[in-house]
């Protein structure tokens, strides 16, 4: 039982580290940024599997139904996801004039420009 | 039974999409797998009943970032080079944090559990109240339009700084080689 009650929570985490793990070992920008982005998705599927619950219906209120899975969760994602794509847009345009002053998007390639000034 | 059985089955392909996009060099492959990777956690949150969430995420996620990330990779160039370093460092520290959580999450209330914390208090009130108090149905929308509106106005600020940040970076000035642009101008 504690395998299928927490089955979600642990998946999350593999793919949250996954994100994390392309974030630290990779070195291109502009695929940081894509495990940036696994990382946050990720994280939108943990609070929202918090906030459901079993029998629990869409937290739009009809006749003749008492459960909902809880709203408050969903309202929070809804904000982070809008703000995520503002901070990755932020993020590649970054990347982009990177590219253009530095003519490389590695890592590697950045820091012997840098120590070679 | 059968919402528990999907649920697996699509936390094992979130899981199978994200190793993929993590062991390619084709930053255009690597796009492709983050939108799939998007759209099947839009899938994940209508199974969820989260569907307010879900046609965003299937909106922003999948079409707006990678529309994005498309256009960047355009700019910059498709392929990533071959790593240098070693990729023992980032290993150790990513399963050393992974065990933690897991380990955090070993006495979290069960997924789904009726009688877990976050369902006892706050959101029952908003779920009995709101429809009397705003007049709307989808408790979703009356959170975030009435009772949280001034958060909801405080996103727009974000948006807009963001905007602001890429106008800044990228719209403004004359470009150094004319040949590469082509997107988000």
């Amino acid at each position: 039982m504690t395998i299928a009650g927490l089955y979600n929570y642990w998946i999350v985490i593999l793919l949250m580290m996954t994100g994390f793990y392309v974030v630290i070992s990779s070195g291109n920008l502009v695929k940081k940024i894509i495990g940036l982005n696994v990382f946050q998705a990720s994280v939108f599927i943990l609070y929202i599997s918090v906030g459901k619950m079993s029998g629990g219906r869409v937290p739009i209120l009809q006749e003749g139904v008492s459960d909902y899975s809880n709203p408050l969760p969903h309202v929070l994602i809804l904000t982070a996801i809008v703000v995520g794509v503002s901070t990755t847009a932020l993020g590649l345009a970054l990347v982009v004039r990177i590219r253009e002053a530095y003519d490389s998007v590695e890592e590697v390639e950045i820091h012997q420009q840098d120590e070679s000034l | 039974m059968l919402i528990e059985s999907v649920n697996i089955f699509l936390l094992a392909l979130l899981a199978v999409t994200a190793i993929a996009a993590v062991r390619l060099r084709d930053l255009f492959a690597v796009a492709m797998m983050f939108g799939i990777y998007s759209l099947l956690a839009a899938v994940m949150f209508v199974l969820l009943d989260a569907v307010d969430v879900a046609f965003t995420e299937a909106a922003v996620g999948v079409g707006i970032s990678t529309v994005l990330m498309l256009g960047t990779i355009g700019l910059v160039g498709r392929y990533e080079r071959g790593s240098v370093r070693s990729s023992l460092l980032p290993l150790t520290v990513v399963v050393a944090t992974g065990a933690t959580l897991i380990y955090g999450t070993l006495d979290m209330p069960h997924f789904g559990d009726p009688t877990a914390p976050v369902h006892q208090h706050v959101a029952p009130a908003y779920i009995t109240e709101s429809p009397q108090q705003t007049g709307i149905p989808n408790v979703v929308t009356s959170i975030l339009a009435s009772y949280r509106g001034y958060d909801t106005l405080g996103e727009l600020a974000v948006i807009f700084t963001a905007g602001v940040g890429v106008l800044a970076l990228l719209g403004l000035r004359r470009r150094k080689r004319p040949g590469k642009e082509g997107v988000g101008q």
